[in-house]
């Protein structure tokens, strides 16, 4: 039977207030040194010999990397630089490749300066110092390579007037959408069938990937170049999730529920799931992280308060349009009075004559396939990852559990307000461990409302 | 009765799943039956040793209910709980608004009322496994509202649920000795040192066995309780709250889904435990037993209580036909059988 | 291929330091999950409390207390300063702080919290921005001198069938008496008044609270002990290692605990010491020979390299978990009427 206990009145005050301390110490601990970030070892721009490659005249090049929220180094790929002579002219131009590396051959010894261009950064990166781009005055000896470094990270000086809140408003709001698309499944499979499904992230990654092999890997042109475009690997890639989907409640959940095992049991599968296909995407697709093709090129249209790119003003229409069409759809088709139904309560919705095994299914299909769409969504704004997938379903935890466990509109909110207190608490956090944020605020709203913002009450006896 | 209870849902398979698996799943019926080979008298004296409230006398506390007038809320010449303007809502559902209640000790009390009326809600809210929006609860002149659940039964009151907790892979014996209260062996230093816990636990074991004679379930003493039928977990569940030495038991159906001939002896078993002094209050759909064992109903609807009286009273009043009649979904209610 | 190496690891892998580790860590989720039914996620995190508490009072707290309070502690006092830390503060705080908030409700608000602690775990240990306490992602070393200099065995020798060098075989043995007392513990515990009332709140927690048994009490009780006996293992770990990292006690690492006890059995005594041997016997051995095979190339380069061979590992682990709990929940060894009583 499952253990419930809602009323937190019953909870003595002192444990709330002691957890609340400890939960406050360790925050205090994070917050320790942002200030440490930034003697950061890489100092300002610059250059550097190399000995020359054998027969090779002169070139100039270098390693283009960040840092990402863990401080790990991330290779970044396809980082446009442009080279020109003392006169202006446009030497040659260069992506950096999937290890970082870029290279520009020189007609010759001579004096050049080094071009990057900013809107090819991929999202989230942002040179240090751009008042140091171009690079000028570079002065390339004969038969030398000359390396350049752009080092990246938070913008020293703030030559914008974008509101910093404002900014991070509305990233949170991006990241809350995503966030919510990939949960509405998550809520709905344990609204309709009480499996706290760990390997949801995982259709969230594959999702990202299929789009991925499509859109880079394979690059297809049978049909012309549409094959490869991003558009064409979201829909493979929804189409692709949505089909596990069913396979997977058809091969995998319904024959658990037919043979009664326990919800327990059901959980340790779906996390064995998370961990199979976790390692399989890794043994597949190696450790690093990949990027979508074009879609990071684009001037940020300014606001006056904030500024944001064109395909992130296009993720938060067009996750807020999705959204807003599962909820129509849940409200207003008969599919979706279903689905409500037997997450409200099943044997009702049985005995009124819904089939709940097909409202299962359904909710399999479109959840995983929802799942698929948000990854590629969450590809587009950061990298793409074995376990990119792994790491939203402890945010979509975060918001679930905020909203109430197994209520679709509680998905929802709980997620646009864990999206943007991840992004909000960056005002005090350093960047690295904003996600620790969002998973205080879980700990803490199930100390001081665990059904959740829209959740219910459970009962007993 | 069906208990149309969101959070089972959660757990579809689990009910099913579990008689499926069982070995004694199908013959229950047989297996349910008194054992035989115990003669009443001998499983009686069992009986009186183990369970006895002190300073109660059942049929003085019977008599005094003659004056008690026919009205919900009648004060008791002498009640062991009282509960006051306990209000329970569920979002815009008010399960529970009972403006005053009493419970008078040493007689069988009879909670009665259409499904959905509030009953099992009412069980929670007096040994606090819910906590009311509104209202006080006393018990044995004790103030018990702030009292957290576990400690309920340490103040003398223990219930059972609708939905048996026969505690499934514990044997039968072991369920019967957790319901012992004051073990020092269940504190986690103690534990460790068996020397000051056995003789103890041989105590608790005896007074277990007697209470499995009584109730005929010795010869599955070392079964697992997950084999029992659920008749038997019924009888098992009541036994094990009298393990506890309660002064008043709070039954949620007792009788639901078990046999005719087990409930004979179920029935037996309760009066049984008035006869020692115990209070009783349970909830029971079945008007047959109702008329036959209990001393007074009280009657809800609709969250509120509105009728009460001795059994015989109940079929004539008015406002108890409508209750069942005007809120039930199925028009044809046969009042013998359900009232 | 050389048969002497998979035969050697396929022992190592049966009563060496891994299985020692992942043993003790199995004693501890066998309180949680075998016994009170908790579903711990997070039993890495308390095998990382027990690493970093020694590690951190040696290393980093320790002396930097030193410094401003003019203690004058000298390291082996900081050691085992340092295992009270590990094996009691460290874990004691933990379990608090993932218990309160969710031990009154429904068991899987437990599993989600505790794996969100991993996931806080991993960012602030990783953190370069706390790399002064806990040495970011490459961990804190330089705490075990203590320990290894209380060995009586020479460190250029070699011990039990060539198997173990001399502070390998110190540890091993240190670590077999803590785990044959931990199981001794185990086994009275659960055999007295106390267990029963665990394994009570396991089958229905509103049943205990009806019979007088405080199931909060309880299953904090039982959090806490359980994260301790994790957090002994992480200790082992480290000292056996001699470095606390991140990466030793990701989220995954709790799942290998998982497996080892539900492998032997959860809810019986020695079903932990079963699974973690049985489970490193099969880990260890497969990946000295996979590893073998592709060194030979008996597999090519282009299906597994040698990085890969880490990984599979880790599928094992979750195809495991897939099969015990949906086929065998009750364990390879559990008997059928277990079996029909497993669903709970
Ligand atoms: N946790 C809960 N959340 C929402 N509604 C609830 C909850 N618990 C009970 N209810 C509602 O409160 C009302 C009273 O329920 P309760 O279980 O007390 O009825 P009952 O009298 O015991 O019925 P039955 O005879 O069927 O057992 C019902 O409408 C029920 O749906
Ligand atoms: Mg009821």
């Amino acid at each position: 039977m499952p253990h419930t206990k809602l009323t937190p009145t019953a909870q003595p005050r002192w444990l709330r207030i002691l957890l609340g301390a400890i939960v406050a110490l360790l925050g205090l601990t994070a917050i320790g040194g942002p200030a440490l970030a930034q003697e950061d070892d890489s100092g300002g721009e610059g250059t550097e010999e190399v000995a020359p490659d054998e027969g090779a005249s002169e070139s100039i090049g270098g390693v283009i990397q960040a840092r990402d929220e863990e401080g790990e180094q991330v290779l970044l790929e396809g980082v446009t630089f442009i080279v020109t002579d003392a006169d202006d002219n446009e030497v040659g131009s260069a992506d950096s490749d999937a290890e970082g590396v870029w290279r520009v051959d020189l007609p010759g010894p001579g004096v050049y300066s080094v071009l990057l261009v900013e809107e090819s950064l991929p999202e989230g990166n942002s040179l240090r110092n751009p008042d140091n781009n171009p690079l000028t005055e570079i002065s390339v000896q004969p038969n030398t390579n000359k390396n350049t470094l752009f080092p990246l990270g938070e913008r020293t000086s703030s030559g914008d007037n974008t509101n910093r809140v404002a900014q991070l408003t509305v990233d949170g709001l991006k990241l809350g959408l995503i966030i919510a698309i990939c949960a509405i499944g998550l809520s709905l499979i344990y609204g309709t069938t009480g499996l706290v499904n760990f390997s949801h992230g995982e259709m969230v990654t594959i999702g990202a990937m299929t789009a991925y092999v499509i859109n880079v890997t394979w690059e297809l042109s049978w049909f012309g170049s549409w094959m490869s475009s991003l558009v064409f690997g979201a829909m493979v890639a929804i189409a692709f999730t949505g089909f596990l989907g069913y396979i997977y409640n058809e091969f995998v959940w319904k024959p658990l529920r037919n043979k009664g095992a326990s919800l327990i049991a059901a959980l340790v599968v779906s996390i064995g799931f998370s961990i199979l296909v976790r390692y399989v995407l890794l043994y597949q697709f190696g450790g690093r992280a990949g990027f979508y093709r074009d879609f990071r090129i684009g001037e940020p249209i300014d606001f006056g308060i904030f500024s944001i790119l064109r395909k992130d003003l296009f993720i938060i229409v067009f996750s807020a349009l999705v959204l807003v069409a599962v909820g129509l759809a849940l409200q207003k088709t008969r599919a979706g009075k279903a689905m409500r139904a037997v997450a409200d309560n099943r044997d009702l919705a049985e005995s009124s004559g819904i089939d709940v095994e097909k409202v299962i299914r359904l909710v399999w299909i479109v959840g995983s396939a929802l799942a698929g769409l948000g990854g590629v969504m969450f590809g587009l704004t950061e990298n793409i990852n074995w376990e990119m997938g792994f790491r939203l379903l402890l945010l979509m935890f975060a918001g679930v559990t905020l909203g109430g466990l197994g209520t679709a509109y509680g998905a929802l909110l709980g997620s646009i307000i864990a999206g943007l207190f991840i992004q909000l608490s960056t005002l005090i956090l350093p960047g690295d461990v904003k996600n620790v944020g969002a998973l205080v605020v879980l700990i803490l709203i199930l100390l001081v409302r665990p059904q959740g913002l829209l959740g219910r009450a459970e009962r007993i006896g | 009765m069906t208990d149309n209870s969101p959070r089972e849902d959660d757990y579809p398979a689990m009910n099913e799943t579990f008689d499926r698996a069982s070995p004694f799943a199908d013959d229950a019926g047989v297996k349910a039956g008194p054992r035989p080979d115990i003669s009443d008298e001998e499983a009686d004296a069992a009986f009186a040793e183990v369970v006895t409230v002190d300073g109660v006398d059942p049929v003085a506390a019977r008599a005094a209910l003659a004056d008690v007038p026919w009205e919900p809320g009648a004060p008791k010449p002498d009640p062991i709980l009282v509960a006051d303007g306990v209000v329970r809502r569920f979002g815009g559902l008010t399960a529970v608004d009972v403006d005053h209640v009493e419970i008078q000790r040493g007689v069988i009390t009879a909670l009665i009322g259409p499904n959905g009326a509030g009953k099992t809600t009412l069980f929670n809210l007096l040994t606090n496994f819910d906590t009311p929006d509104a209202g006080t609860r006393v018990f044995n002149d004790k103030n018990i509202d702030n009292v957290a659940a576990h400690n309920i039964a340490g103040h003398g009151m223990v219930r059972t649920f609708q939905l048996t907790k026969a505690l499934s892979k514990m044997t039968v014996i072991e369920n019967m000795k957790l319901g012992a209260t004051g073990q020092k062996g269940e504190s986690l230093f103690r534990s460790i040192f068996p020397f000051m816990w056995r003789k103890q636990e041989k105590e608790i074991e005896e007074r277990a066995d007697d209470l499995l004679i009584h109730f005929k379930m010795d010869h599955m003493r070392d079964q697992f309780a997950g084999t029992l039928s659920g008749g038997q977990r019924k009888l098992l569940e009541m036994a094990r709250a009298l393990m506890v030495e309660p002064e008043m038991v709070m039954l949620d159906e007792p009788m639901a889904g078990v046999n005719p001939a087990l409930t004979q002896s179920l029935l037996g078993h309760v009066t049984g435990l008035r006869d020692q002094g115990m209070t009783v209050l349970f909830v029971e759909h079945d008007m047959d037993m109702v008329q036959e064992i209990s001393d007074w109903v009280i009657v809800m609807a609709e969250g509120q209580i509105i009728a009460e009286g001795p059994p015989a009273s109940i079929g004539e009043n008015t406002a108890v036909v409508d209750a069942y009649l005007g809120s039930h979904h199925d028009s044809a209610l046969d009042l013998d059988q359900e009232l | 291929m050389d048969y002497q190496a998979i035969i050697e690891s396929l022992f190592r892998g049966l009563i060496g330091e891994r299985f020692i580790v992942f043993a003790l860590a199995a004693i501890g989720l066998n309180l949680h999950f075998g016994y009170t039914g908790l579903l711990n996620f997070g039993q890495a995190v308390f095998m990382a409390a027990g690493a970093y508490g020694l590690a951190m009072t040696v290393v980093t707290i320790g002396p930097a207390v030193n410094r401003n309070t003019g203690l004058n502690m000298s390291e082996s006092t900081l050691f085992w300063v340092g295992i009270f830390m590990a094996v009691v503060v460290f874990p004691l705080v933990l379990a608090l702080l993932m218990g309160i908030p969710t031990l009154r409700l429904r068991a899987d608000y437990l599993a989600i919290v505790t794996i969100a602690v991993a996931e806080i775990f991993r960012l602030i240990a990783r953190s370069p921005s706390l790399d002064k306490w806990t040495g970011s992602s490459d961990g804190l070393t330089g705490f075990t001198s203590t320990f290894y200099d209380l060995s009586p065995f020479t460190t250029t020798d070699r011990y039990f069938f060539n198997l173990f060098t001399g502070n390998q075989f110190f540890l091993v043995l240190v670590g077999w008496s803590i785990l044959a007392l931990g199981t001794l513990l185990c086994w009275l515990m659960i055999k007295s008044p106390w267990g029963r009332v665990l394994k009570a709140i396991r089958e229905d927690e509103d049943a205990a609270r009806s019979l007088g048994k405080n199931a909060y009490s309880y299953k904090m009780q039982a959090l806490i002990l359980g994260g301790m006996f994790g957090a002994v293992g992480g200790m082992v770990r480290a000292v056996g290692f001699s470095v606390a990292q991140p990466d030793n006690f990701i989220t995954d690492v709790t799942f290998f605990v998982y497996v080892a006890l539900i492998l032997g059995g959860a809810g019986k005594v020695f079903g932990p010491l079963v699974g973690a041997a049985l489970l490193y016997a099969v880990l260890d051995s497969s990946d000295t020979i996979l590893r073998q095979l592709v060194a030979n190339d008996y597999i090519p380069e282009s299906i597994m390299s040698g990085t890969q061979v880490g990984q599979v590992r880790f599928m094992l682990v979750g195809l495991g978990l897939i099969l015990l709990a949906a086929f065998r929940p009750q364990g390879i060894f559990g008997n059928k009427e277990e079996m029909a009583l497993d669903d709970r």
